[in-house]
């Protein structure tokens, strides 16, 4: 078995990947960088693990913040409190966990783990369970493979714990849940219910940290050459270049507690004269240029600034921001017909036929 | 109305009269290291052109990069006592935490956390531990500590923690300087406490500048009220940009456009500044710059501010020029023009001695530029039109042809002919559009906060209330007041509906 040592310029370069996959929603991670930031100066250090290595009784936990962005604006983000939520989940289930694991690697969540590892002295899995951000805890390879829904438990961090005893499905641990991190003030650290070795194995989408740490850390190279920090994602990852142009809409509304809304596009250089159109849901669902559907979930849709290269979120992209649209590839597990009814266009309310931009 | 507008720049002091919404005089002198001097030559300068005489000034607008040159120079700061009101949430965060550590050093007098705060609706967090407050000023005494910045969490929606706790720390350390966090605005705990703990750190130097500044007025014997640009093209008293000096940090840049609104009489349009180095484009909104809606790092330090969206190159007045390859900037003679340019007998060619060869400048000697041929000149011409051209595009935010007001000192640079641009709008004084720009600034005020369980339009018109109340108490008529920018966000994940509300509203400086 090998352990790979966590540098704290990984960490850095997991912040800027994160964010890309986080495909314009997952909340911004600087939060819980400066968390690991501090959490290395103390001395604190990581190591992330292959799911490969895990033997199948193994248990694993899986460690979220759930809530809106702008509340962790205030409260900020801290690390001992999901700590907590892993203590609390051990407690209530009787096992020690042999590693963490996040939900999301996707925004924020992608960094998370690390924070409570940190204190936990575990390792973190080398997967997660989107491949990028979704709004929903249904949208996951865990769900979409039918795994138990149960249990959850949720901290704040004034002292007070809630555990999600027994759901009947995903999208109820999702509704209580939410109820919960309500009541709390709109956050609340969370440990997603436990897998097995043997669960996280078949299940988890594999390679993600890894992925993210490459993307950040070709993007940050790119920033101190000076070079095309988009080109260097590209050589990274077997994306494809969309659109570039400039933002000249926004239009948001909040509905059933989600950030819904349209972004239009006005092309530059070679898209000069060229629109497009991007729908989202916290995240970026579905991409029209010039009226066709060019790209929708599960592919990864990430809007990037052109010259800095890191991701711009729904919450924040504004009017005359200049940025660059670009495909990742979706994880496989989404691909399947009962992958596309968690996280496919209809999932989200959109009478299309998924068309990977990757396809043809 | 008769205003003395003044912009402090990096090489020269401007100086103009504007009476009756006309230019009536503009001067320029060299800008002195200590600042105040040059300011008071040119307003000798200013008084030497006969245009002051016997005349009644109602203000004197100046703007300035004093602040914010403290900040990235380190210089001239004050020790501050750092007080957080959020425990237990944040505690891994502490104030300072994402500081360049050579200012923190220079800034952090130390750093108490004690609980309070309150929720994203109203509810508080933790009660005010009032007593934990006390104690924290009894330390930050014993520490000789003089200037405090307090912080809550969603001050911005509720500033009573804060308020409650700069009278305990007030009456515990008599005299000391206070910054709450919740005058500062927006919500962002660390960006909103960082704006507020730079502020503390200039309580000295904003104190002494603002008396430096009286005291160059006195001494050039005007009479008049003094009032400090800010970043988004207002202005406050002397007193209070004495109490917030961050948001005068950049006000150069945003008073020059709105110099070229003011001086050109277009409300929307593009205004490109052309100085010895740089150029910045930026786009007008009703007269005003848009902002940038982004974290501004400032000397290093994550901040949230009302800043203007600009695009900058490195194209000016004094950009070296080389003919093989053709390349112009971004390299400069700066203030140093008239030393180093070839038609003032130095040795780089500079774009202003290309002007000088091609008849577009009459300066210096032209015989020194006259190896340039007319094909040169073209050739330099059009690289620059180029580098112009595609900034405008870039800062466009919609398709069609704009207008665009050219101003500063190299805005010769600018061709009357540009793709995408309907017309280039040249104005008179437009060298000096920057002090125009001070000597016009309004008042503003603004109101970003959360309402919830309210119709979007009520939402909007009370937080228009709300913002023309602050703008009233900030020095302005009412009856002048309009709103300038409005923006709503729905907040995804809470519940009832919730809705943040950005509004401003600006108005002219009320008769005193």
């Amino acid at each position: 078995m090998s352990l790979r040592d966590i540098s704290l310029d990984d960490i850095e370069s997991l912040a800027v990947g994160a964010w890309v996959l986080g495909t314009g929603g997952g909340g911004n991670p600087y939060l819980p960088l400066l968390n690991m930031r501090a959490l290395y100066r103390e001395g604190y250090r990581c190591q992330l693990m292959s799911s490969d290595d895990l033997a199948d009784d193994d248990w694993v936990g899986t460690v979220a913040n759930m809530g809106a962005p702008l509340v962790g604006q205030e409260r900020l983000t801290d690390s001992l409190t999901l700590a907590r939520a892993v203590t609390a989940m051990e407690k209530h289930i009787g096992k020690r966990f042999r590693a963490l694991m996040s939900m999301e690697i996707g925004g924020a969540n992608g960094v998370r783990p690390f924070m409570a590892a940190a204190h936990h002295k575990l390792p973190v899995i080398d997967s997660d369970t989107m491949g990028r951000a979704y709004p929903e805890a249904q949208m996951t390879s865990v769900a979409v493979g039918g795994l138990a829904p149960y249990p959850m438990t949720a901290v704040d961090v004034r002292g007070f714990e809630s555990i999600v005893h027994r759901v009947p499905s995903w999208k109820w641990t999702e509704r209580v849940g939410r109820k919960i991190c309500v009541e709390y003030g709109s956050v609340a650290a969370t440990c997603q219910p436990p897998r097995t070795g043997a669960e996280v194995k078949k299940w988890g989408i594999h390679g993600t940290t890894t992925k993210a740490i490459a993307i950040g850390a070709a993007v940050r190279e790119a920033q101190r050459r000076h070079d095309d920090p988009i080109e260097a994602i590209l050589k990274v990852e077997p994306g494809k270049l969309l659109y570039t142009g400039k933002v000249i809409d926004v239009a948001r509304r909040a509905t059933e507690g989600f950030l819904r809304g349209v972004v239009r596009f006005d092309g530059l250089d070679e898209w000069r004269g060229s629109a497009m159109t991007i729908n989202f849901q916290n995240e970026w669902i579905v991409a029209w240029r010039d009226g066709q559907p060019v790209a929708m979930t599960p592919d990864l849709i990430c809007v990037l600034d052109s010259v800095s290269g890191e991701a711009v979120g729904s919450e924040t992209i504004r009017y005359g921001q200049r940025v660059t649209v670009i495909a990742l590839p979706p994880p496989e597990v989404f691909l399947s017909e009962r992958g596309l009814q968690h996280v496919g266009p209809r999932a989200f309310g959109y009478d299309l036929e998924f068309r990977s931009v990757f396809s043809s | 109305m008769r205003r003395i507008g003044i912009d402090v720049g990096g090489t020269n002091t401007d100086a103009v009269l504007i009476e009756d919404g006309k230019v009536s005089g503009a001067v320029k002198a060299p800008t002195s290291e200590d600042v105040t001097t040059g300011i008071l030559d040119a307003l000798k300068a200013l008084a030497a052109t006969g245009v002051l005489k016997g005349k009644r000034i109602d203000g004197v607008m100046i703007g300035t990069t004093h602040f914010i040159n403290a900040v990235v120079q380190r210089r001239h700061l004050t020790k501050v006592g750092a007080l957080r009101l959020g425990m237990p949430a944040s505690a891994s965060l502490p104030p300072f935490c994402d500081w360049p550590e050579d200012l923190a050093e220079i800034v952090r007098g130390g750093v108490w956390m004690v609980e309070g705060g309150h929720e994203f609706d109203g509810r508080p967090f933790m009660p005010l531990d009032e007593a934990a407050i006390a104690a924290a000023a009894r330390e930050m005494k014993a520490r000789g500590l003089k200037s405090v910045a307090i912080s809550a969490i969603f001050s911005p929606l509720d500033p009573s923690h804060e308020k409650r706790a700069a009278e305990i720390v007030a009456t515990e350390l008599p005299g000391a300087s206070i910054t709450c966090s919740s005058d500062l605005g927006r919500i962002g705990l660390l960006e909103r406490e960082n704006a507020g703990l730079l502020n503390a750190g200039l309580a000295d130097l904003a104190r002494d500048t603002i008396a430096a500044f009286e005291k160059s007025i006195r001494d050039s014997g005007i009479e008049a009220p003094l009032y400090i640009t800010q970043n988004d093209g207002t202005v406050v008293e002397a007193a209070q940009a004495r109490r917030l000096p961050v948001y005068s940090f950049a006000s150069g840049a945003t008073n020059s456009m709105r110099g070229g609104a003011y001086l050109s009489g277009l409300q929307d349009a593009m205004v490109i500044d052309v100085g010895g180095t740089t150029t910045d484009v930026g786009q007008l909104r009703h007269g005003f710059p848009r902002e940038a809606n982004s974290v501004v790092k400032v000397g290093g330090v994550r901040t949230l501010f009302r800043m203007p969206d600009l695009m900058s190159i490195g194209l000016g007045g004094g950009s070296h020029v080389s003919l093989d390859p053709l390349k112009v900037g971004p390299l400069s003679v700066g203030y140093r023009l008239l030393r180093e340019g070839i038609a003032f007998g130095g040795r780089q060619l500079t774009t202003t001695d290309v002007a000088i060869a091609a008849g577009r400048l009459s300066l210096g000697d032209k015989a020194k530029v006259a190896h340039l041929d007319a094909a040169t000149c073209t050739r330099v011409f059009g690289e620059a039109q180029r580098m112009v051209e595609e900034t405008v595009d870039r800062m466009k935010t919609e398709a069609g042809d704009v207008k665009l007001i050219a101003v500063g000192g190299g805005a010769f640079l600018v061709p009357d002919k540009l793709e995408g641009v309907s017309e280039v709008v040249r104005v008179k004084h437009g060298d000096c559009a920057n002090a125009v720009g001070a000597a016009i600034a309004q008042v503003s005020g603004e109101c970003d906060q959360i309402f919830r369980d309210m119709a979007r339009v009520d939402a909007i018109a009370r937080a228009n209330e709300l913002a023309a109340d602050r703008a009233v108490s900030a020095g302005a008529d009412r009856n002048t007041l309009s709103t300038i920018e409005t923006e709503d966000m729905p907040l995804a994940y809470l519940p009832g509906n919730a809705l943040r509300v950005r509004v401003r509203v600006v108005g002219d400086v009320a008769a005193a």
